[in-house]
């Protein structure tokens, strides 16, 4: 459960910020328009990919740890989570073909469709949210109600939350890239832009108790008592200091506070849930078998010492500026010239790939799957000899 | 494993939209697919040209690799969120199969996102990082992206053989428990043949589709060392993975007659269990009379071919009854067309090979019409593979255990979503098409001059 929250922190936080810089390139016209589009941009494309995965993340790690509760979220909230689809597609396409540098008119159609799809799919993912936490999900093959599940007070308030903290979280992280760029005038313009919408996420946070507290009591029970009510306080005192450091124009700090503030929300969801998952189920009700949840946490666990240094390796390359505009390396000299393709005799790949083949033909079990890896090799000696015009070595 | 009662986790409701829903699940893979195959075989051979360009220092492979790693970037993109598609219409098409049985193979699918991811991460690196690290720093770069391009299939790979072929668990009143989720994954019958198969299959489209795009400039007369270079490299890719598919294909018909004789049934249409059962090629099924009509009927090869002896039985249809009986002529075309167009990719990658081993390049127009009927036929001939072994496998979605119908969504409004996601798809492969058009024609000095990494517009 850590995992999942930890996961939907993180997509908070990172995916949000992505799906904000989106939303910002809503009404950019003009040059000035052309200068905010360019920017968010370039910050974003190298990472939105990593960005989003996180969502997938949540979702294999739900339907593999808590199979029931996860197949009666999906079949209940069918509709939000088809319209975040599709508003998935939208960006990652638009993100795809700006890769082929469009002119003028295809360029701000794709902008439009990445804005817009930039507030379809935070909000339908606050909706569904909202649909869970306010204990609409029955346990159940599609046993809660199509649209009431998703369409009432507590779901507009994650929902509307989702789209302004996200725009709140990008505009101060595009203020910070523009200023290590070196655009005064854009990072002001940006700051100006998280000012507003740190108002406007502060608003929607106040009014948040209120709401829940008529349309999900047990909710607002949780969050108003013990580790819930800590939660809370912290995501409300890291979304003060982000305002204040923002006014101030301290952008690097201001990105760490901004995504503590929304980390702690989500985990103050996750308490205030404790130990209820869906109506009549607990966490510990809905888990799968120990054997299941050993894997996992054994692969997360092998993952993330893969994924972490992975991570730490890209945000660093991106965040040093080392992605940005005017840093190539100059005159790399080539190496030693050598001719292309490797020496190697034409009948090694023929005899290896021949053996292979009657091997695997002939055999069953291990001699197979020797004969199969030898068909291989041989493959691979026949590409590197046949792949490289020799007859033109430089 | 016998066919036992259990009850699903969920119950199990009556959907009216059924067919619709495998449709849309069926679409959804479809475009995904042909990305899954750039996915397995594109890196590996961008990153191959990049090394080709250390080993001599010869310009024009630096720009093939710049030119193609934009293009896998692009495809990247659009695999990344057909690929999330499929993961969210698991669980809102089919949430009984999900709840049910997903702690058996949901770690095959948790090991794919730390793949995605890890590919996410480095392909990023990979494309940003032209000019901005040190040759040989950005060529290792893109080991990881290779990496992750196998190990993601392989474990969407292992879920799927699972589904063919489950096991690693036990029922006890009716529920899933003791489960062993590696060895169910890994330790898997099904899983090595089907990975090999559709590994190959990877560099066989890949390979061909992108040497037909050249193949079609050479006959216009686009003939320069660069085009050559990348004809080369994905043909030569091709060519030595269609030959080895044709033994490996061999190998999946021999698992396939073992663990599901009725889909091996299915693809030749046999009824009743025979001794010595022939094999007929280009014939097609009649559902009304229950045979295969035309066609020329080879004796006893079918026996030889699945159990390598011509007097082996083969079981017929007729072993199961009518309701676990999947639609056999759709099974039986698709079949044919799979091995017919595999076979024909063989022929044309042997004529290469003969040319290559004597150090020559194809000259032949008809080569290169060949070669472009090619990449669309290799395209054909994987879709076409996949409707054989994932039809086949119906009425089942876990073979011999959970019926599709008990699996489905009571949700309303899948026609709404199938055309949905239809129109959205149409625009997405339009819109790739259009990408893949612009890069293509982006002068080739304009992209030498200019890094590919500075968005402009």
């Amino acid at each position: 459960m850590v995992l999942i929250l930890a996961g939907l922190a993180a997509y908070a936080v990172l995916g949000g910020a992505d799906f904000g810089a989106g939303l910002w390139e809503l009404g950019a016209r003009g040059p000035r328009g052309a200068a905010v589009r360019e920017h968010t941009h370039r910050a974003m494309a190298p990472v939105w990919e990593a960005n989003h995965v996180w969502l997938i993340f949540v979702f294999v790690v739900c339907w593999t740890a808590y199979p029931t509760a996860f197949a009666s979220i999906a079949s209940t909230l069918t509709v939000p989570l088809f319209i975040a689809a599709i508003g998935v597609i939208l960006r990652g396409a638009s993100y795809a073909f700006r890769t082929g540098d469009p002119g003028g008119r295809e360029a701000s159609a794709l902008s439009l469709m990445l804005s817009l799809s930039s507030v379809l799919t935070p909000f339908a993912l606050g909706a569904a949210a909202g649909g869970i936490a306010s204990g609409r999900v029955p346990v159940g093959n599609a046993a809660g109600d199509a649209f009431s599940s998703w369409v009432n007070p507590t779901s507009l308030l994650v929902g509307t939350l989702a789209v302004a903290s996200a725009a709140y979280t990008a505009a101060i992280y595009l203020a910070g890239d523009a200023r290590r760029e070196g655009l005064a005038d854009l990072a002001e313009t940006f700051r100006k832009r998280a000012l507003i919408s740190g108002a406007l996420v502060g608003a929607i946070a106040i009014c948040g108790p209120i709401v829940l507290h008529e349309d999900a009591r047990p909710l607002y029970d949780g969050l108003s008592s013990g580790a819930g009510l800590v939660a809370g306080l912290v995501s409300g005192i890291a979304g003060v200091a982000t305002l204040a450091l923002v006014y101030r124009g301290r952008f690097e700090p201001a990105r760490a506070s901004a995504a503590l503030a929304v980390a702690a929300i989500v985990a103050g969801w996750g308490l205030a849930q404790e130990p209820t998952f869906l109506p009549g189920l607990t966490v510990q009700e809905a888990a799968a078998g120990d054997a299941t949840l050993v894997a996992i946490a054994v692969s997360v666990g092998f993952g993330l010492l893969i994924l972490l240094p992975s991570l730490a390796l890209l945000f660093r390359l991106v965040l040093s500026g080392r992605f940005d505009p005017g840093r190539e390396l100059q005159d790399v000299p080539a190496r030693t010239a050598r001719s292309p393709a490797p020496a190697i005799p034409l009948a090694a790949p023929a005899a290896t790939a021949g053996l292979g083949a009657a091997v695997t033909l002939l055999f069953e079990g291990w001699l197979l799957g020797i004969g199969v890896a030898l068909m291989l090799l041989g493959a691979v000696l026949a590409f590197l000899l046949f792949a490289a015009p020799e007859e033109e070595t430089r | 494993m016998p066919y036992e009662l259990f009850a699903a986790a969920l119950d199990p409701v009556q959907q009216d939209y059924l067919l619709e829903a495998r449709q849309m699940q069926a679409m959804s893979f479809a475009v995904h697919i042909p990305i899954v195959c750039f996915g397995i075989a594109f890196p590996a051979l961008v990153m191959f040209v990049e090394w080709l360009h250390l080993r001599t220092g010869d310009p024009v492979y630096l720009t093939l690799a710049k030119r193609w790693s934009k293009v896998m970037a692009a495809l990247f993109a659009v695999g990344v969120v057909t690929g999330t598609i499929l993961s969210f219409e698991l669980g809102i098409l089919w949430p009984n199969f999900m709840a049910t049985f997903s702690e058996v193979f949901g770690l095959g699918f948790t090991l794919e996102g730390f793949s995605f991811f890890l590919e996410a991460i480095f392909i990023g690196v990979y494309l940003y990082g032209w000019d901005r690290l040190s040759p040989r720093m950005h060529l290792l770069s893109g080991v990881p992206v290779v990496v992750a391009g196998i190990t993601g299939s392989l474990t969407v790979i292992t879920v799927n053989a699972w589904m063919n072929n489950p096991g690693g668990f036990r029922f006890e009143g009716g529920e899933v428990v003791d489960v062993k989720p590696w060895s169910a994954l890994f330790g898997n019958d099904f899983f090595w043949h089907e990975l090999v198969h559709m590994y190959v299959a990877g560099y066989i489209v890949t390979g061909f589709l992108v040497a037909a795009v050249y193949a079609w400039g050479w006959m216009k007369g686009r003939t320069g060392r660069y085009e050559r270079t990348a004809l080369l490299v994905a043909l030569t890719a091709a060519c030595v993975a269609a030959p080895v598919q044709l033994i490996v294909g061999d190998w999946a018909a021999r698992e396939v007659a073992k663990s599901q004789p009725v889909k091996l049934a299915a693809f030749e249409g046999l009824q009743e269990t025979t001794k010595g059962a022939p094999l007929n090629i280009g014939g097609l099924y009649s559902e009304s009379e229950g045979k295969v009509k035309g066609g020329v009927e080879v004796p006893k090869l079918l026996s030889l071919l699945a159990f390598h002896d011509p007097n082996a039985p083969v079981k017929g249809l007729e072993s199961v009854p009518k309701e676990d009986r999947p639609p056999v002529a759709i099974v039986r075309i698709s079949f044919s067309i799979m091995v017919g167009i595999g076979t024909l990719l063989a022929a044309l990658s042997a004529w290469f090979l003969w040319l290559r081993a004597r150090r020559r390049f194809p000259e032949s127009v008809w080569f290169w019409r060949a070669v472009v009927a090619a990449g669309p036929l290799s395209l054909v001939a994987l879709i076409a593979g996949w409707v054989t072994t994932e039809v086949g496998r119906q009425p089942w979605v876990v073979y011999g255990l959970m019926r599709t119908e008990e699996a489905v969504t009571g949700a309303g409004g899948i026609p709404v979503g199938y055309a949905t996601l239809t129109v959205v798809y149409a625009g997405l492969i339009a819109g790739t098409i259009w990408i893949l058009r612009r890069l293509a024609r982006v002068p080739l000095e304009q992209a030498q001059a200019e890094p590919p990494e500075v968005p402009r517009g």
